[in-house]
């Protein structure tokens, strides 16, 4: 099995006796941290900024059980030229797919600095016995996969079998091999805050390249206040450890506004270095739509029409 | 002891709400402190104007003249209040006469805008009239309420849905007009009425990419700079006629579709 990365003190999984340690989470004080920053008004230069981030940051998505070859060509299409009236609009991070449609992505994308990343390990439950979970990442990763998103085991999460979770993480992380590894912690399915502090924690000491939030398939998605949470989490094992870990804010993301939102909470969170979609990204699916609307309103000063963009 | 009285904040009218202006200005007009609506409340209202254009388009054309009814009864119901607010009790009186006028031609104006075609093919042909959009209306002046409702009548009633900027001067009557129009069971977002300065607003409504069609009837002198702006998206430009009641109003903001349909399948 694979060595888990160096963690703080007291952060150390599985860590059934130190797990008090992780401390728990002011439920007030986030939410009105997270609201108060989300009142911050980004405008002109900053806000084109942002935008422009936005899209760089974006893992472009579509989970579709009705998705084909043909849907993937046209993600692509738009993920390397997001807006095909404006070449300054720069391509997003990534499309971020179901395993099977990962062959057509490598194939669309070839060339682009827009990479591939899957969803696995019986994406959106992770209901289903670990050899097959990790048969599944191995076989994306082969199917040339830059980057896999993984689902943790809530059952067990929510059962305090942490260590199943721990042990399914560090060993999807080893079937991954080069491939970054985003772990979805699903966070509207644990309930509160504490939890979603230790399974942040958890996955990041299993070996996560980014924590993510949803798989978009739940109502009560992305939050500003719980992705706060991950984020200092995020931070407190920088301090520590000096580790870098990513951060990916996906589901109900659907306007510009929300998008700059999660940048300026990054920004004050963080700080500048996170900002980069090395560190950084937002799934989403209709939220280019809404900034690429924005950009090219900041440019020619008229409000637009969806008329005028691609429908998905 | 005496009372103080309740005193009413003239509002926008957006999406079925009575918002202040997100700028939260006021202005003067007529005696009153009126909302300052922004360019951005104007787009809040193009937003929900879409947002309500489906649905409205989408009932049937005798259900539209139904709800056009409706708003003639809450205001006869107001006709002291509105008279109030305009010339007086004959221009109420007009005005209402004139939304029971276009809610009769709700299920009509098909008949006769529409068409049947004769080709030279097996088939047949038929042209078929359609609302354009999202409208903007640049309300007239004078007369308060007559040239309002003589402008907003004929565009809803062929299922679009309005951004009514309300005159600057005298925009009590649209106001009251927008209390009438909320108890009418109109869909939220099919009228929507904006307050304030003509010359912050109209430009931004007139250059809108999600706005079809504008209706130039009360614009004066900024007409031809407005039209300029609205050339981009290839808006349907009306210089709409203030006190003009005919079936053509409404034609003026409907798009002719045609089908063939071949004969014998």
């Amino acid at each position: 099995m694979a060595k888990a990365p160096a963690l703080p003190t007291g952060f150390e999984l599985p860590l059934e006796p130190r797990l008090p340690r992780i401390g728990s989470v002011d439920q007030v004080a986030v939410e009105e941290r997270a609201a108060s920053l989300a009142r911050r008004s980004i405008k002109k230069d900053a806000k084109i900024f942002a935008l422009d981030l936005a899209v760089r940051m974006m893992d472009l998505t579509t989970l579709e059980g009705q998705d084909t070859p043909g849907k993937i060509a046209a993600l692509a299409s738009k993920a390397i030229r997001p807006d095909p009236a404006d070449t300054s609009v720069p391509s997003v991070a990534a499309i971020c797919v179901y395993p099977n449609l990962v062959p057509a992505a490598v194939e669309r994308v070839r060339g682009s600095s827009v990479k591939v990343a899957s969803v696995a390990t019986a994406f959106p439950s992770g209901q289903a016995p670990t050899h097959l979970k990790v048969a599944e990442v191995r076989e994306v990763v082969e199917m040339g996969a830059d980057e896999v998103d993984m689902v943790i085991d809530r059952g067990a999460f929510l059962s305090g079998r942490y260590a199943k979770v721990y042990d399914e993480i560090v060993q999807v992380k080893e079937a991954c091999g080069e491939a970054h590894l985003k772990v979805i912690l699903e966070v509207s399915e644990l309930g509160t805050y504490d939890n979603v502090r230790r399974a942040s924690l958890l996955s990041m000491a299993a070996g996560a390249d980014f924590i993510k939030t949803s798989t978009g398939k739940l109502p009560g998605a992305a939050t500003l206040p719980v992705t706060l949470v991950m984020l200092e989490a995020i931070r407190d094992v920088h301090d520590e450890t000096g580790r870098k870990v990513g951060m990916k804010p996906a589901g109900g993301i659907r306007q510009s506004k929300q998008a700059v939102q999660y940048l300026v909470q990054l920004y004050e969170t963080l700080g500048a270095e996170w900002l980069t979609p090395d560190l950084y990204r937002l799934g989403a699916s209709t939220l280019l739509n809404d900034v690429l609307m924005q950009i090219r309103k900041e440019k020619t000063g008229r409000y637009q029409s969806p008329d005028y963009f691609t429908v998905d | 002891m005496s009372r103080l009285p309740v005193r009413k904040t003239y509002k926008l009218f957006i999406g079925g709400d009575f918002p202040r202006s997100e700028s939260g200005r006021t202005y003067e007009a007529q005696g009153q402190n009126v909302a300052r609506g922004s360019r951005k409340d104007a787009r809040d209202a193009v937003r929900a104007a879409r947002s309500g254009f489906g649905k409205w388009a989408g009932m049937t054309a005798y259900n539209r003249g139904q709800v056009l009814y409706r708003i003639a009864e809450m205001m006869e119901a107001r006709t002291a209040e509105f008279a109030e607010l305009c010339s007086g009790r004959a221009e109420v009186e007009e005005s209402i006469d004139r939304w029971v006028w276009y809610a009769g031609w709700a299920d009509k104006y098909a008949q006769v805008i529409g068409s049947s075609n004769p080709v030279a093919a097996p088939y047949f042909n038929f042209t078929f009239p359609e609302p354009t959009g999202v409208v903007a209306i640049v309300a007239p002046d004078e007369p308060s309420l007559g040239g309002l409702v003589s402008r907003i009548a004929p565009v809803i009633v062929g299922g679009n849905a309005a951004v009514v900027l309300a005159s600057e001067t005298a925009p009590l009557a649209a106001i009251e007009l927008s209390e009438a129009l909320a108890t009418a069971d109109l869909p939220g977002g099919v009228v929507n009425i904006l307050t304030g300065y003509r010359s912050e607003m109209a430009p931004w409504l007139a250059g809108h990419m999600d706005v079809n069609a504008i209706d130039l009837g009360g614009a004066d002198g900024d007409a031809p700079e407005l039209e300029r702006l609205a050339a981009d998206n290839v808006k349907r430009v009306v210089r709409g006629r203030i006190g003009e009641q005919s079936p053509y109003e409404i034609a003026a903001f409907l798009e002719l579709k045609t089908v063939w349909h071949p004969i014998g399948v």
